[in-house]
């Protein structure tokens, strides 16, 4: 954990000027302090978090900012205690389900009075993520498409097409696994990446709404619907179209296989690009594609887990952390930050403009205009917290022993009506 | 005279009887505070439903024993019970293991002291490393143990990610620097073995194993008895381990009671407060079978003497 602290002092009478220009739209004059708790940790975001604060800094020279960076995994289970024994004035977190407990204990500050600004129309696409009980709870600074990153040389090799059907993607990698290769290479140790698995398939299988109702908790885990989703699963399984061992490695540590030519692709974040450039693929090896369709005529739903920033219920100057809210999303701020040299992902506000990298781009184009279904967070930030770690471990089981389908329904079944009652 | 122990102050009066007690005041006030009240707070926790947030109407709502009544159905924590027990038995195995390595290393060589060191090695390093170490050792395609099952004609195995075999290959991991602890015990303990004796068990014609059993064992029954109570804590402490070879999977099958405790109430997907404390309720029984096995041998021995 580190504290930085901008100095404003010194910036002050440099910026004088720009401060006055960006500050006029709102008026008021922001002082006193500012705390910051973030999760942004990784290098890359980090810088992203710091340019935030100084920038923000010196539109308000006034104000006294101090940012804390906190471990983005440790990050997780810190959030609960400080929200109430040590509430800063802006903390990160994540959009949907993933943020209900804190609204629910009312830990969050309702800023549904930002969102009926008229900058807020921009970012109309995230609303329903950031509303629970019908406010808004927070603001989104970040997304990312989700999708199938794939070898594009191996598939030029042996003739293969992007797929768009269910069948294609079947003959593909039955193909691929008459030349040695697995189709897909996933690490499964810590769970969330069977959940990936299991919102593409179910979305696909059943659509958006059904897939929604379920996290939610409305359907039950027994229905035939699940069941379909399960066999579509199950013939991906069967055919070994997965690398072996999947259940003892991270995300990362799955990498290593695609890399070397021995799967060929790998649904995921769009967050692995840089680490398939790091691992040596060029974008002439790298592609991407959207999944493929499954049930014909349903209308296809993207996963693309949106980041946030929220003010505690707690925090002392939330007039400031309002300010530093409209600041995050406006367009020109949304643009900076997520280009290629800093998060290299989606702004969410619709006035910016998407970084000129080919894999957003097309994640751009996929969310925009091909994704009518709807677009899901993520497995985890849909469904409920408990919900979501007994079914990803159900998912990782049913990966590794496809015949204890029966006893892993069951069991998510009580969990649900448990949590949900029916 | 009378007037002279008048005047003495009462903390003069009484000094004997008070400095021992205002010199422990603060280990014991602060042994209250953080030991012996949170295990009542979670006696008391564990008969409540509570997600551990703060705030306002987020008060915590009183559900009697069921805590107790879910955990009786639970899948999970059966498995992680069970799991507690193979620990519990099969870390035992440093003892031995501990013993017989330092009835090795005792011996006068030159350099022995060097050897000693590096068989106590694995006690110094972080359980973290080891359960790096041995992550990768285990592992199903670079790992080392598959190549020398290879080299036997055994098939490769994916130990951390067989249901059946995750737990074992944990303890493994944890024995290694569990033995070096047993043995640098043993060391201590064999330094003080009367030499007399032996010499006496030699005139009498006891040698091998009857000499270890009936002359040298006897003498070591203190070390013996820490190494004991050293291996059983270790044994219930096993959560790093776990935590960092193998999460608690592959779905769940490698948990204990411990970490079985921290998934439900403290990680990533953990509101379950008083759920945990149930749990936590229930491995804090099981200790205090052991805890009060220890301190009634540690009083009769003091009794004895």
């Amino acid at each position: 954990m580190t504290t930085f602290k901008t100095t404003l002092a010194a910036l002050a009478a440099s910026t004088m000027i720009a401060g006055t220009a960006f500050a006029g739209g709102h008026g008021a004059k922001l002082s006193g302090d500012l705390v910051i708790f973030s999760d942004m940790s990784n290098p890359a975001p980090r810088a992203v978090m710091e340019g935030m604060v100084e920038r923000f800094g010196e539109m308000h020279p006034d104000l006294n900012i101090e940012l804390t960076v906190i471990d983005r995994e440790a990050y997780k289970t810190q959030i609960r205690n400080f929200l109430s024994a040590n509430p800063p004035d802006v903390a990160n977190w994540y959009a949907a389900n993933r943020m209900r407990p804190f609204v629910s204990a009312g830990l969050f500050e309702d800023v549904s009075d930002l969102w009926a600004e008229d900058e807020f129309a921009n970012l109309a696409s995230t609303k329903g993520a950031m509303t629970i009980d019908g406010a808004q709870w927070g603001v989104p600074y970040t997304y990312y498409q989700w999708g199938v990153y794939y070898r594009e040389d191996i598939y030029n090799d042996l003739g293969l097409e992007e797929p768009t059907t269910w069948d294609e993607e079947k003959a593909n990698c039955q193909t691929l696994l008459d030349n040695g290769i697995k189709c897909y290479t996933i690490g499964t140790k810590f769970l969330w990446t069977a959940g990936g698995w299991f919102d593409y398939l179910n979305m696909r299988t059943n659509g958006y709404d059904f897939h929604a109702a379920l996290t939610a908790g409305e359907e039950s885990w027994l229905s035939s619907p699940v069941r379909e989703t399960f066999e579509n699963w199950r013939e991906l399984i069967d055919m070994g179209a997965f690398i072996d061992d999947h259940q003892t490695y991270s995300w990362q540590e799955a990498l290593p296989f695609m890399l070397r030519g021995e799967a060929a692709a790998y649904l995921m974040g769009n967050f692995s690009v840089a680490q398939f450039r790091d691992g040596g693929l060029t974008d002439d090896q790298l592609d991407f594609y959207q999944f493929p369709t499954i049930t014909p005529g349903i209308a296809k739903a993207e996963d693309a887990p949106t980041d946030t920033f929220h003010i505690p219920s707690g925090a002392q100057n939330k007039e400031a952390a309002r300010e530093f809210l409209r600041f995050v999303v406006s367009a020109e701020n949304q643009t900076l930050i997520n280009n290629g040299d800093n998060l290299g992902q989606l702004p969410v506000n619709a006035a910016s403009s998407v970084d000129n990298d080919e894999f957003l781009q097309q994640g751009f184009e996929m969310l925009s205009s091909n994704s009518p279904g709807g677009v899901a967070q993520f497995f985890d930030r849909d469904a409920s917290a408990e919900m979501a770690s007994v079914a990803m471990q159900g998912f990782q089981e049913f990966m590794v022993f496809p015949d204890n389908l029966d006893d892993i329904l069951q069991r998510l079944e009580a969990t649900r009506i448990r949590l949900n009652g029916n | 005279m009378d007037r002279t122990i008048a005047r003495k102050s009462w903390y003069r009066r009484n000094e004997i009887a008070v400095t021992p007690w205002l010199f422990l005041a603060p280990g014991v006030l602060f042994f209250l505070v953080y030991v012996i009240s949170p295990i009542f707070q979670s006696f008391h926790l564990s008969l409540f439903e509570w997600n551990g947030l703060g705030g306002e109407n987020n008060a915590a709502k009183f559900v009697g024993l069921r805590n107790y009544e879910e955990l009786m159905t639970d899948s999970a924590f059966e498995v992680s019970l069970i799991n507690n027990v193979k620990w519990l038995v099969l870390y035992l195995l440093a003892i031995p293991a501990g013993l017989f390595i330092a009835l090795f290393l005792n011996q006068t060589v030159t350099g022995i002291r060097l050897y000693k060191s590096l068989f106590f090695f694995p006690f110094v390093i972080s359980q973290i490393v080891v359960g790096l170490v041995f992550t990768w050792f285990y592992d199903p395609r670079f790992g080392l143990l598959n190549e020398i099952l290879g080299w036997v004609g055994l098939g490769p195995v994916n130990m951390l990610g067989d249901p059946d075999l995750v737990t074992y290959g944990i303890i493994f991991a944890g024995l290694w620097p569990q033995t070096a602890y047993c043995m640098i015990l043993y060391l201590t303990g064999l330094n003080a073995v009367d030499p007399e004796q032996i010499e006496a068990g030699r005139l009498d014609g006891a040698k091998g194993w009857r000499m270890l059993w009936h002359v040298i064992l006897p003498q070591l029954k203190p070390a013996t008895f820490i190494a004991f109570v050293v291996t059983i804590i270790g044994a219930l402490r096993s959560f790093d381990l776990i935590s960092i070879m193998t999460n608690g999977g592959p779905f769940g099958q490698s948990r204990v009671l411990s970490f079985y405790m921290f998934e439900k109430a403290l990680s990533e997907y953990g509101f379950r407060m008083g759920y945990g404390a149930a749990i936590a309720v229930v491995l804090f029984l099981i200790m205090l079978i052991f805890i009060s096995y220890f301190l009634w041998s540690m009083y009769r021995e003091e009794r004895g003497h």
